[in-house]
């Protein structure tokens, strides 16, 4: 096992909302401790519905959001409540691409301006002339070309925006890369084109993933570990092969025999799972699933349960056997 | 007696650059109780064709069809009055945004209580008991308090499920849903699919279901249609199509599903699909496909037979390999 290049211990974030001159305002935990390391060339896969905390995740670990408890250290340096925003070395490790990339590109700007605009703000040493060849050479290796450098963004399919979005991502040579449902938007048949390039670039530069996604086939290929969520907390995580092999927590096992497998022949084995996602706003005491779990009792409703397993590790009271 | 039938169905939109054609030249037959799928990615004109069906298309789309009929109504030249009699009665639709497709000034009781006065002759009490009997047949729990609350109060499960109720309120003949599935999270979708499927065995309506996701249909259908840029490239029962596509494209895009991967870097389709003004000549998926020669990039393919799947190809695949190949040369 490589060094880890970023680590988070028991990271949370909380929001208040509401509020008024006769209300108290509530808590929304959309983050209640999450702890996992990052290794170069590695990806760690974040599964999860909506409400999980994933995305909150993405914006603690970009540093968009200070984290409001836990710690998050990048190359052993400790982010503070504020020190990212001083700290543009730091910032600049770790970059994100988002999930619509008809949303995310300026379209008033011109694709080399985008990519340049990056070396602009952080890299002011940078002659302009040099920025320019940076950004041609990136616009090449994402796979787009020269002609593409003075274009607009809505002269762009969806997935030649986001090799686009990738390649602003990288200008900065990050070490980190946060992808926010980077495929998710685009075609079954554009999708695979994406996927194959951020496999070559991960390879190429060794930058460490946090690939964030609800489509757990996706996920199955291209991850080595895996986090699965639900509502703001990891509830099971580990290598891939055994989470998906053996899963342990009743709610993996859920999710994995709730998504539509490609193949007509393959037996469902579907368990229903009752009732919805209650809201983050109203988290239910104890585990936040046994309102929804077959397996729940008396002492789910009462302490979230303590993590188990050392790499595979879980946190349910009544773990499915292997 | 089919009970959805349409030959060489297409619709051009008259936009501000000239005509673009969504939908070209596409067939659809449904029997009393199908289940079918109809396929494709953004462009394909899956939605649109339907939507040409259900009569919901802007002025702005001109529709052109050799046959459209529904239960032995010709539905070409039907007046906005006369469709409205089977529209929400024999033939309903449910949308892939169930949050923005329900009105939020009314209750969802009266939105599906809407379509009882319309088509039925049911008194007061017998629309609000048949509500209260659609509302426990989709599986809202506490029916009498749900009829009373606004979109707004529920969450995107439970707004599909309440589009579910409406579409089935006069007990359709056929329901086309259109994506109904996307927008949600994969434990709901696997909730609604279980519903619909459910709801079509008991009774016995035939279902279409417009999707692009691959999981989706090999889980829940009996027969496939696969659609690209507007046309209709190939038929097929769900496990004939995925054992052995017979059009490129069908083959192509099983083959970029990550699951069917066997190595890591993926099988690709090169390039993307074509737009208004890059139509290509000949066969419409020729410049990305991996088999295709001079006489595909010239030349409009024809139909092949029905054991090839229909597939709109000059040499249909046949395990992966094109056939009639010598035949042409």
């Amino acid at each position: 096992m490589s060094e880890a290049i970023l680590t988070a211990d028991t990271l949370k974030r909380h929001y208040e909302v509401g509020g008024g001159p006769f209300s108290k305002p509530a808590t929304v935990r959309a983050l209640d401790g999450a702890s996992f390391a990052l290794e170069p060339g590695k990806t760690l896969a974040v599964v999860g519905e909506s409400g999980c905390g994933k995305s909150t995740l993405a914006r603690v670990v970009t540093m968009i959001e200070p984290p409001s408890g836990g710690t998050l250290a990048i190359r052993g340096k400790e982010v503070g409540p504020d020190g990212a925003s001083k700290d543009r070395d730091l910032r600049a490790m770790v970059q994100i691409v988002f999930q619509d990339p008809y949303g995310s590109l300026n379209p008033r700007q011109t694709i080399g301006q985008t990519l340049m605009e990056p070396l602009k703000l952080n890299r002011p040493e940078v002659s302009a002339e040099e920025r320019r060849k940076r950004a041609a050479d990136m616009l090449e290796m994402v796979g787009l070309r020269a002609e593409h450098f003075d274009r607009y963004p809505h002269m762009f399919s969806g997935g030649q925006r986001q090799r686009i979005a990738v390649g602003r991502a990288l200008m900065l040579e990050p070490k980190i890369l946060v992808l926010d449902e980077p495929v998710s938007a685009l075609d079954l048949s554009i999708q695979s084109q994406v996927l194959n390039l951020l496999i070559d670039l991960q390879e190429k530069f060794q930058l460490a993933y946090l690939f964030i996604s609800h489509d757990l086939s996706v996920v199955r290929h291209l991850a080595d570990e895996v986090m699965v969520m639900y509502l703001g907390r990891p509830v099971e995580t580990g290598p891939k092969d055994d989470v998906f092999a053996h899963p342990r927590h009743p709610y993996t096992r859920a999710l994995l025999s709730a998504t539509p497998v490609a193949d007509p022949r393959h037996t469902r084995n579907r368990i229903k799972l009752e009732g919805e996602l209650p809201s983050p706003m109203n988290v239910p005491e104890g585990c936040p699933f046994n309102p929804r779990c077959w397996k729940a009792t008396e002492e789910c409703r009462e302490a979230f349960p303590p993590y188990e397993g050392e790499r595979h590790r879980y946190a349910c009271y009544h773990p499915i056997e292997e | 007696m089919p009970l959805l039938e349409i030959r060489n169905l297409s619709v051009e939109f008259a936009t501000t650059s000239g005509a673009f054609r969504a939908v070209d030249g596409v067939d659809i037959n449904v029997e009393p109780g199908d289940l079918m799928a109809i396929v494709g990615e953004s462009g394909s004109g899956k939605s649109v064709s339907m939507l040409a069906v259900m009569g919901l298309l802007p002025w702005t789309a001109t529709i052109t069809a050799d046959r459209m009929a529904f239960n032995g109504h010709d539905l070409r030249g039907m007046s906005p009055k006369q469709r409205r009699r089977i529209i929400g009665r024999d033939m309903s639709m449910i949308f892939q945004e169930p949050m923005s497709s329900l009105n939020p000034c009314f209750t969802v009781g009266f939105q599906i209580k809407e379509s009882l006065k319309k088509h039925t002759d049911l008194d007061r009490k017998g629309r609000q008991d048949r509500a209260i009997e659609l509302m426990n047949l989709v599986g809202i729990p506490a029916p009498e308090k749900r009829l009373n609350a606004f979109p707004h109060q529920l969450s995107g499960g439970m707004s599909q499920r309440a589009m579910i109720a409406m579409a089935l309120a006069c007990e359709p003949k056929l329901l086309i849903a259109d994506e109904p599935t996307t927008a949600l999270d994969v434990t709901i979708q696997a909730q609604i699919l279980e519903l619909l499927t459910g709801l079509q065995e008991e009774t016995g309506m035939a279902l279409i279901l417009i999707t692009h996701d691959m999981g989706v249909v090999a889980e829940t259908v009996k027969r496939v249609q696969v659609q690209y840029a507007g046309q209709k490239v190939e038929e097929q029962e769900v496990g004939a199509l995925f054992d052995d596509p017979h059009h490129p494209y069908t083959a192509a895009l099983l083959a970029a599903l990550p699951e069917r991967a066997t190595e890591r870097r993926l099988p690709t389709i090169p390039g993307v699909v074509p737009g208004q003004f890059d139509r290509p000549e000949g066969c419409l998926f020729s410049p990305r496909c991996r088999f295709a020669n001079a006489h595909c990039k010239a030349v409009e393919p024809v139909q092949a037979a029905p054991e090839m799947g229909l597939a709109l190809c000059h040499y249909p695949l046949s395990h992966g390999e094109p056939t009639n190949r010598e035949k042409a040369s």
